[in-house]
């Protein structure tokens, strides 16, 4: 065909269009995908819900930096998401942002240890639900990286495997943030280790399925 | 290479079709069909200087990253500058031609963002054209990694294994080549 018979063709089936509408659809898909991470907490898993000592847990100060930390994580990965999706938006602001915030707990953590007596440290660090804790992360995680993962792909990801990262990032972090209502633990050190670890499965499953999923 | 108008030459041409597109994202089909024309003809320039030998790739890579553009047009942004947008569409394009074609290409050296609007269609022609007249004049040692590696994009590896000559030698004969271009292109006095 020659390229101004395309050019017809294109200009044809071009209705009005605007990026706004599509902002909108974002945001239904990160609601969808978290109200089912949701459900899955509160109903499937049954003992999953909220902590019972939920109350006191709140005037624990170290509830409102677990909750602080998965918030920021959460908001900065959903933010790197949309902006992986179009072309030619720099996503380097949004990294540096993410480190910010994984360096800052990291640094609480590091001085918690620091304050600690060197027998108590392995405890701090382990808590008493490591074994459990990244894996309930990933798994509340693949709803809400289903529904970033259906998004992303209307839009256009130059870097798949960048693109994938994020998504799975952001589906990480949104799920740390609803599990953080149910986790027991409030030391910084647990915290900084394993729920980062469970933010990052999904974002190396997403670095590796990228190429697959976001290919245009 | 040619970078004879400025800045504000690339602005305008960049604030022109970003009016186009945006009156046609609003739903102007003439103003849309003008974007994708002067689009079509700026790809063309931008693609053929990087498929120096495959020119017939060149028409098909033009109609598939204005089909990309059409079809992805809802993620333009019209409150952000066009050209980074339209840089990344068609470098993603051609990076995924070469993938195809089972070429690597370090994606780096397609990252100049200003080569896009750079440049009539016209001036391009000119230029790769005295650009092969300076290069005849180069031994083939010397002619031969600068055409592979710095036209068509190959690296150094596949150009050695294409010309056999060793890797070294290419890129000896790569720094060699501009140099020598360099003088032939330095004004006389």
């Amino acid at each position: 065909m020659k390229t101004e018979q395309l050019i017809d063709l294109l200009t044809a089936r071009a209705a009005p269009v605007s990026q706004q509408y599509f902002g909108r659809r974002y945001a239904a898909a990160v609601a969808a995908g978290t109200a089912c991470a949701l459900v899955a907490m509160l109903a499937a898993l049954g003992p999953l819900g909220p902590r019972h000592d939920f109350a006191v847990a709140m005037d624990h100060p170290m509830f409102w930096v677990k909750l602080a930390f998965a918030a920021g994580m959460a908001t900065l990965g959903i933010a790197g998401a949309w902006r992986v999706s179009i072309p030619g938006r720099p996503v380097r602001g949004v990294c540096q942002a993410l480190g910010v915030v994984a360096g800052s707990i990291w640094l609480v953590a590091a001085v918690t240890l620091f304050e600690a007596a060197p027998a108590a440290r392995t405890a701090l660090v382990l808590g008493s639900t490591w074994r459990v804790c990244p894996w309930l992360i990933a798994g509340l995680s693949i709803p809400v990286f289903i529904a970033i993962t259906w998004f992303v792909r209307r839009m256009a990801p130059t870097n798949p495997r960048r693109a994938g990262a994020m998504a799975g990032l952001a589906s990480g972090a949104t799920a740390t943030l609803i599990y953080s209502f149910h986790c027991p633990e409030l030391e910084a050190p647990f915290f900084a280790t394993w729920y980062l670890i469970g933010m990052l499965l999904p974002t190396i499953v997403g670095w590796t399925l990228g190429e697959r999923l976001f290919r245009w | 290479m040619e970078r004879t108008d400025g800045k504000a030459a690339l602005d305008a041409r960049e604030a022109r079709l970003r009016t186009l597109l945006q009156n046609g994202l609003a739903g102007d089909g003439g103003e849309y069909r003008a974007f994708l024309e002067a689009l079509a003809s700026h790809l063309r320039q931008f693609l053929r200087r990087r498929l120096r030998n495959r020119a017939d790739d060149v028409e098909d890579l033009v109609q598939e990253c204005l089909i990309a553009v059409h079809d992805k047009r809802h993620t333009y942004d019209i409150a952000q500058p066009l050209t980074p947008w339209l840089h990344a569409i068609a470098r993603y394009k051609l990076a995924d031609h070469f993938r195809r074609s089972r070429i690597q290409v370090a994606t780096d050296d397609v990252d100049v963002e200003i080569d896009l609007l750079a440049g009539s269609a016209e001036d391009a022609t000119d230029a790769s054209r005295d650009v092969a007249k300076l290069l005849a004049r180069l031994p083939p040692r010397q002619r031969l990694p600068i055409v592979h590696v710095k036209l068509e994009g190959l690296t150094v590896a596949q150009t050695a294994a294409l010309t056999g000559m060793s890797a070294s030698a290419v890129k000896v004969g790569i720094h060699r080549g501009l140099k020598a271009l360099a003088a032939l292109v330095r004004p006389r006095r």
